[in-house]
């Protein structure tokens, strides 16, 4: 009832507005629209969004650009009676995860013969760029890029007689700066984890990756993650949470919990990208300055994850080109619309963490950089250790079935942080059998 | 046909509403069966997969563990939720001051929005600072995990249940002890019976019938429990919390498996419409 209520809702009202355009006097009047306008709940960010909008209708004449505000842009609940209605935005956004089935399901444009309308295209990284491409056609607009390392709350490392400018780089010495957290007194956790809602099999993967596991054979046709890595993540959790007692007693089951209790200042350390200082300080009213981000702990490799742009395929050409320039007027411009550092300092916003990586070290990164560095209204240096991190560890995609594995491997997350008498060995078994069951019946 | 014009205002409103239950629940339910032999990613013509959907909902590793969460869910629900209602209700309907207050005070929960009564008792769960643990503190009581261990997680989802329903459950007795004429308490006074005897000749025999419809509403209800389990543990720890609806929004919304989703869907409708047909074959029966 409530997956068919869904679809059907969004049937129902599936009309929407229809791409259009017309020519009067020669001049193409075309009308797109737009996602990922900022809510009504972020007044500033909202109206420096609609200054963009402004500008660039100013700048071309005879396009209409609306917004819609659907937070987050991207919803999984949504996006599929989105595209079915007919509702999805000329220009959306879709995350790492689903570039594959977007493209496969055709329900995104391809714009090969418009990336030139993207003046820094060249810059933006190529392999992140190949992941849009499909039988040599284009299909998107890299928009965002990121990999894991380890978030750490700075002042409680003070607070616990541990050096904030030297954090942890293997998890021997994350264990011994968690215990010393915790030892700060009650409600002090060392490290925080995910346990349920697929973040915690989430988790496992970036641990796992980190230690150079995986969690699928190369032919995505066994798990592989009953190893000798995914045994240490696993074992090393159940240790801080047992043995050390660093973890707290309270499970942390999803995205909202964590970030809560990382926002609270009493949570020192955790698995996350540098959006997650931003989530931390902007939504669960942590202190900017608190925070900082160090490399993965003896990193092999990282998930990586990120966004992109996508036109609708329903776009006419007027449009497609529209929203290109729209991308590229918001998105993809040094010291224009997102990547406006001045303006986002003026307006209160964290400016400084290191949150995108899609133009690598090109001239545009480096621009960007050099213009994010200028006008941080944050401390840069926390972050620094991150920056030369990353760019030594290799990126490693999700693996196939993601959220189905995730919530298989939930069990295990959440065998060894709720049971002290939990054998990892046998929560690995079990999760491994499972995942082969499914990996079977899927073909 | 007289009868017909005579009863047109009647009809003209029972239209209305059968129009609504055609748009918002029957066509619904006729495209979720129709789903749910598909193979649909709601954007391309769908494909027909005969059972496939169902052969992959069994198939699913969470697939045992949610059927029998949810029949324990439901089982200590029923424990908790039917009896301590009728209890409450009885002792209610016994009263002679301050009923008004105290009927307020049961329905008041009912009143919260039901995501702030879960996250309330997220809180009151809390490990550490939560009410349930000082209290049991305060007594020198050992604490518990509440929510953060599989032996405990289900039966205090079972508790938020209970509280937030326990309102409108208590009324509805309240309402059908008070339809029992008074002269049947006072005739078995008369004979010496006293409040268990009063309660199983008298109250239980008068309001047998509402006994069973709350009975058939509760188990409907309960086994589609979703909200507690999506809010407060995320089907887990060990998938100890993991429901047939909430395994059903897993389906559909993580893994965008809308068809499989939809027949998973349809086995949870088959077993309820079991209880639905005993409930209405014994109401037809008690009527009769």
């Amino acid at each position: 009832m409530l997956v068919t209520a869904l679809g059907i809702s969004a049937t129902a009202c599936g009309s929407g507005e229809s791409p259009q355009s017309s020519a009067s006097g020669g001049a193409a009047n075309v009308t797109i629209t737009v996602a990922c306008q900022p809510a009504k709940t972020a007044p500033k960010d909202r109206q420096a969004w609609d200054d963009d909008v402004a500008a660039f209708m100013k700048a071309h004449p005879g396009v209409t650009v609306k917004s819609t505000d659907q937070q987050p842009c991207f919803d999984p609940k949504t996006f599929g009676p989105k595209l079915a209605g007919g509702q999805m935005e000329t220009v959306f956004v879709v995350p790492m995860t689903n570039y594959g089935d977007v493209i496969a399901q055709g329900q995104a444009l391809d714009i090969t013969q418009y990336t030139s309308l993207i003046k820094n295209w060249n810059d933006l990284r190529p392999d992140h760029r190949e992941l849009l491409v499909k039988d040599g056609k284009t299909y998107g607009v890299p928009n965002v890029h990121y990999s894991v390392g380890l978030v750490y709350n700075r002042a409680l490392f003070t607070k616990a007689g541990l050096d904030p400018n030297t954090p942890p780089r293997t998890w021997a010495e994350v264990r011994e700066a968690a215990k010393k957290i915790a030892g700060l007194g009650a409600g002090y956790v060392g490290y925080g984890e995910y346990s349920g809602g697929n973040t915690g099999g989430w988790h496992f993967t970036q641990a796992i990756y980190g230690r150079g596991g995986s969690v699928l054979t190369d032919d995505n046709k066994k798990a592989a993650f009953n190893s000798p890595e995914g045994k240490a993540v696993l074992q090393n959790l159940h240790d801080m949470r047992w043995v050390d007692n660093s973890m707290g007693s309270k499970l942390l089951v999803g995205w909202e919990s964590l970030m809560m209790a990382m926002g609270s200042g009493k949570v020192g350390m955790m698995l996350g990208a540098p959006d997650v200082v931003t989530d931390v300080v902007t939504k669960f009213k942590g202190k900017v300055d608190d925070y900082g981000i160090t490399g993965f702990p003896e990193a092999k490799a990282s998930l990586s994850g990120g966004e992109a742009y996508m036109i609708n395929p329903k776009a006419t050409p007027e449009q497609a080109k529209a929203g290109m320039e729209w991308i590229d007027f918001r998105f993809n411009t040094v010291g224009k619309g997102r990547f406006d550092f001045a303006r986002g300092k003026a307006i209160g916003n964290p400016v400084g963490v290191p949150d995108n990586a899609v133009y690598g070290d090109s001239p545009t990164g480096k621009a960007i950089q050099a213009d994010r560095v200028k006008n941080a209204s944050l401390p840069v240096e926390n972050y620094q250790t991150y920056v030369d991190s990353a760019a030594t560890v290799p990126p490693k995609a999700e693996p196939l079935h993601a959220q189905e594995l995730y919530a298989i491997l939930d069990v295990a997350m959440s065998g060894v942080l709720s049971r002290k008498d939990a054998s990892v060995d046998q929560l690995l078994a079990d999760a491994e059998t499972k995942a082969n069951a499914m990996l079977a019946a899927k073909g | 046909m007289g009868i017909l014009r005579r009863n047109l205002t009647a009809y003209g409103f029972l239209c209305a509403a059968l129009f609504c239950f055609a748009v918002f629940a029957w066509y619904p339910m006729v495209r979720e069966f129709v789903l749910s032999f598909q193979k649909t990613d709601l954007i391309n013509p769908p494909e027909w997969v005969g059972l496939d959907n169902f052969k992959a909902a069994v198939a699913d590793p969470a697939f045992g563990e949610a059927w029998l969460n949810t029949v324990e869910f439901t089982v200590l629900a029923l424990l908790c939720g039917y009896a301590v209602p009728f209890v409450v209700a009885l002792v209610l309907n016994e009263l002679r001051h301050a009923r008004a207050y105290l009927r307020f005070v049961v329905y008041l929960p009912v009143m919260l929005p039901p995501i702030v009564a879960v996250l309330l008792f997220r809180w009151f769960y809390d490990p550490g600072p939560g009410l349930f643990n000082q209290v049991l503190d305060f007594f020198h009581l050992p604490t518990l995990a509440w929510l953060d261990s599989s032996s405990t997680a289900l039966i205090s989802l079972v508790l938020v249940s209970t509280w937030m329903n326990m309102g409108s459950a208590t009324l509805i007795y309240l309402a059908a002890l008070q339809n029992i004429p008074p002269e049947l308490y006072e005739a078995a006074e008369l004979d010496g019976a006293g409040i268990l005897k009063r309660v199983r000749h008298v109250t239980i025999p008068q309001t047998k019938l509402i006994l069973l419809l709350m009975l058939m509403l509760q188990i409907v209800a309960t086994m589609q429990v979703f909200i507690e389990p999506y809010m407060l543990t995320g089907g887990g720890p060990e998938n100890a919390t993991v429901s047939v609806a909430y395994l059903m929004y897993q389906f559909a919304f993580s893994q965008m498996n809308y068809g499989q989703a939809g027949a998973l869907g349809m086995m949870l409708m088959l077993a309820l419409l079991v209880f639905a047909a005993f409930q209405l074959r014994t109401t037809r029966e008690d009527q009769a």
